[in-house]
């Protein structure tokens, strides 16, 4: 009953969506306010049905409810909880309806919060906001239905993927998805924008705090991706350049080349155009990521199902969004006022060179991630392009991005002067120059390109502190007269000072991890030694231990320092899962400050000797802290007044309020 | 200056970082892509000793012999060729005789395929989809691969 009631809702917001994509529109077209006030309603509407999709899908799962296929596919009773919960969207048709639950809760969100906007704006964006929803509803009804039932009703379920039963699954896929289909909200915007023909800054300031919030999610969510592939794949890689990787990559470089160009149209009232097509490109590499890990093209761990049935589908929900945006902004971009233009040197031209190497860094991962594809389309070879491909490509345009970095909030807007910016930067620079010294002095034999890139993470970081520095003038005046100045700084400015210092902390932790690195593969017997770093391992022997639904073989290692002094206890572990026959590696983690020792356990062996891979990763923890630090940023930058679209309060009462600011 | 020179800067240099970057590609795309082969397309392109290749097919069933410091031999065949592979390292979760496996390296003279990374990459059936394009062309595709391969393999792909 819950699970038809569930499936009923979907039908029923997919009718709202219908309603919600057409109606407005005609209201915008014939300037009937009538009809353009439908499409904050329905919005909610829509939003309240697919939640309650959701919520009897979760039902379903909670009581485990065998009789649907879904939850028969891809849960067992005998599962903790909180994996009960998470194998929701541990699956395609569950994932895609949360899918569709955020871009329902983003419509809705529109509905509420924009109570500012234009009526003709706001009721075009949610217009758009519903096609996309309708197509995804279709998509799911019609090939991807969670509700399906089964005549009888099996007493157990097949379970999860046991690699899909970690915490991870609970934060990795939502974060993603919020970031993938935040973005959604700057698409629609951009396409209400070429239907009413007009465009002004006022556009980028309604548009960057949604931006910035998918960007937010997105930066943690692919973060928590790596970690988590980090230490669930028993090599301690934490990137891959995996084309599902890709995938989630290539919007975050689009999303953050758009959150930069908005800047520029938001206060100079340049890049308009430029702008509506990274929002129109950024979306499309959303969507473009969803159909490559969910459509069967790619096989990974993310591929669920292979239906060619919803391949299609999700190709021409593809063609049509992304061909028909592109067409109907070539039609109506050169309608669209142009933007003033700029000095070269200048804030404006520091985002433009941003937006340059960030978009020109995004198409090398595309081309690297599509190419293989369209290949084996095209002719049937089947060729692999990796980790060499995009180390050659990517490092390179990335690199040059990172050094001029630190300049662009240096500079002013209209006329830089790039001269005093890097003279500011002096002690900035000295400080990479020291770091790239020291390290070369230390390593011995590690790639010569690592100290190079220590050094410029290194810069960025300083970079970040100076643009601070500057700001406060703490070098200059009292430190109390400095700390006013501190707080009196937009937070927009601390925003990017934090999300700039966590890009040079994530480049230290990978320059860090990658190059200095070590490794051990050994067989190990009880009671011997395997000596990594300044650390010395011990292996005290091999035992079994029972899980709620698996069982573990347990490998017992003690962990000492090499002068003696006891570390701690080190249990990797395969663990095998009876419902699925099948066995997953427990990698062991001891962390040492920001560094890391990973164990995992290999093969078991006849004779009783364990295979053991042992790494020993330097600041390795510092590639994910730096994605904390850069949400932390985007945080902060969302909570400036300027971005906040609600009604402007009076300086006044917000002081009253805040008597701590 | 004027307009027209800024928006000539802007193409100009929006052009010089394109054409880096398709230098930088084109140069990538010809030193860094490796092609997949069957164990039979090794045979019949007599693939030369010392090209990086991906080599993927089924693990044949008895062939596994495991050597002193984890060294492993086994032979890749798709039903109709086979190549012995010598690997040393930890094998993935999903290595079993009988089941696709896809190992990276290259082979020797002596026509023994040294392998340095054995992928463990795999659908939810535990089958690599190049391995099963390949089973399927040198016939030797049966439809119950996959679920045989489900109930005994291991995880830990990507």
């Amino acid at each position: 009953m819950i699970a038809e009631l569930g499936h009923y809702a979907l039908m029923l917001a997919l009718g709202l969506a219908l309603i919600q994509g057409t109606m407005p529109i005609v209201g915008t077209q014939t300037n009937d306010p009538v009809l353009m006030s439908m499409a904050a309603p329905t919005a909610l509407a829509q939003f309240a049905f697919v939640a309650m999709a959701f919520a009897a899908l979760a039902i379903c799962y909670v009581i485990s409810d065998f009789s649907v296929l879904n939850v028969f596919e891809n849960s067992n009773s005998q599962m903790p909880f909180i994996y009960r919960l998470t194998s929701i969207w541990g699956n395609h048709e569950g994932s895609m309806m949360l899918w569709v639950s955020i871009l329902t809760f983003f419509g809705a969100l529109v509905a509420v919060f924009g109570n500012n906007l234009p009526a003709v704006l706001k009721a075009n964006a949610l217009a758009v906001q519903a096609w996309i929803a309708a197509a995804f509803h279709l998509f799911i009804l019609m090939t991807s239905n969670p509700f399906v039932r089964i005549p009888q009703a099996p007493f157990e379920g097949q379970d999860l993927n046991p690699i899909l039963q970690d915490p991870g699954l609970a934060f990795h896929p939502p974060l993603l998805y919020l970031g993938y289909v935040g973005f959604s909200i700057a698409f629609s915007f951009a396409i209400a924008a070429l239907l009413e023909g007009r465009i002004d800054a006022a556009w980028a300031r309604w548009v960057r705090p949604w931006v910035l919030g998918a960007w937010m999610c997105l930066t943690v969510g692919i973060a928590g991706g790596s970690y988590w592939a980090y230490y669930t794949l028993g090599w301690g890689g934490f990137w891959f350049w995996d084309p599902v990787e890709n995938a989630s990559l290539m919007p975050w470089l689009a999303g953050t080349a758009q959150l930069h160009s908005a800047v520029v149209m938001e206060k100079r009232g340049a890049l308009k155009i430029w702008t509506v097509l990274l929002a129109i490109l950024t979306f499309s590499l959303s969507l473009i990521g969803t159909f490559l890990v969910r459509s069967g093209v790619l096989t990974s761990v993310h591929t669920f199902a292979n239906d060619p049935m919803r391949g299609v589908f999700i190709l021409a929900i593809l063609v049509v969004f992304i061909g028909g945006a592109l067409a109907f902004y070539g039609w109506r971009a050169p309608l669209l006022k142009q933007g003033g233009l700029f000095a070269p040197i200048s804030r404006e031209g520091a985002l433009v060179f941003n937006n340059l190497f960030l978009t020109t860094a995004c198409a090398s991962v595309f081309i690297g991630t599509l190419y293989p594809l369209a290949l084996e389309a095209l002719t049937g070879a089947k060729i692999s392009v990796g980790p060499p491909f995009f180390n050659a490509t990517f490092g390179p345009l990335f690199i040059p991005l990172m050094v001029v970095m630190p300049f662009g909030p240096l500079m002013g807007w209209k006329r830089g002067d790039l001269f005093g910016a890097a003279q500011r930067l002096l002690a900035a620079a000295m400080f990479a120059a020291l770091t790239m010294a020291a390290a070369f002095a230390i390593e011995q034999g590690g790639p010569v390109l690592a100290p190079l890139g220590a050094g410029v993470a290194v810069f960025v970081m300083a970079g970040a502190v100076t643009d601070i520095a500057e700001r406060t003038l703490v070098l200059r005046l009292p430190f109390r007269a400095a700390l006013q100045r501190a707080i009196g700084l937009p937070r927009s400015a601390w925003g990017t000072a934090f999300a700039h210092f966590g890009l040079g902390i994530t480049l230290l932790g990978i320059v860090a991890a990658t190059a200095w690195g070590s490794e051990r593969i050994a067989e190990m017997k009880v009671g011997d030694n395997l000596d990594i770093a300044h650390y010395r391992l011990t292996f005290a022997g091999l035992f079994g231990r029972q899980g709620p639904n698996y069982h573990d073989m347990v490998g017992r290692f003690i962990l000492h320092r090499m002068n003696g002094d006891l570390i701690g206890v080190m249990e990797p572990s395969r663990r095998n899962f009876p419902s699925r026959n099948m066995t997953t590696t427990q990698a062991a983690l001891m962390t040492r400050g920001v560094s890391q020792l990973y164990l995992s356990l290999g093969d078991p062996m006849q004779n009783g000797n364990v295979a053991v891979r042992l790494y020993f990763k330097p600041q390795v923890l510092l590639i994910w802290l730096g994605a904390a630090v850069m949400f932390a940023g985007g945080a902060l930058s969302l909570s400036d007044r300027r971005l906040r679209v609600g009604a402007p309060q009076p300086a006044k009462m917000k002081a009253a309020l805040r008597p701590a600011e | 200056m004027t307009r027209k020179q800024r928006r000539l800067v802007l193409i100009g240099s929006g052009m010089a970082v394109l054409a880096v970057a398709v230098a930088l590609m084109l140069n990538a795309f010809r030193n860094s892509i490796v092609f997949f082969n069957s164990p039979s397309d090794v045979v019949e392109k007599h693939v030369p000793a010392g090209t990086r290749i991906r080599l993927g097919g089924l693990v044949k069933s008895g062939s596994v012999v495991r050597g002193s410091n984890l060294s492993v031999r086994f032979e890749v065949t798709d039903g109709k060729n086979g190549i012995p592979v010598n690997y040393q390292g930890v094998l993935p979760d999903l290595f079993r005789e009988g089941q696709g496996v896809v190992a990276e390296g290259a082979l020797d003279p002596g026509g023994t395929f040294k392998a340095d990374s054995i992928l463990a990459k795999h659908d939810e059936t535990y089958m690599p989809k190049e391995v099963a394009d390949a089973l399927k062309r040198a016939g030797h595709w049966k439809d119950d691969y996959g679920r045989q391969a489900g109930a005994s393999a291991g995880g830990g792909g990507k």
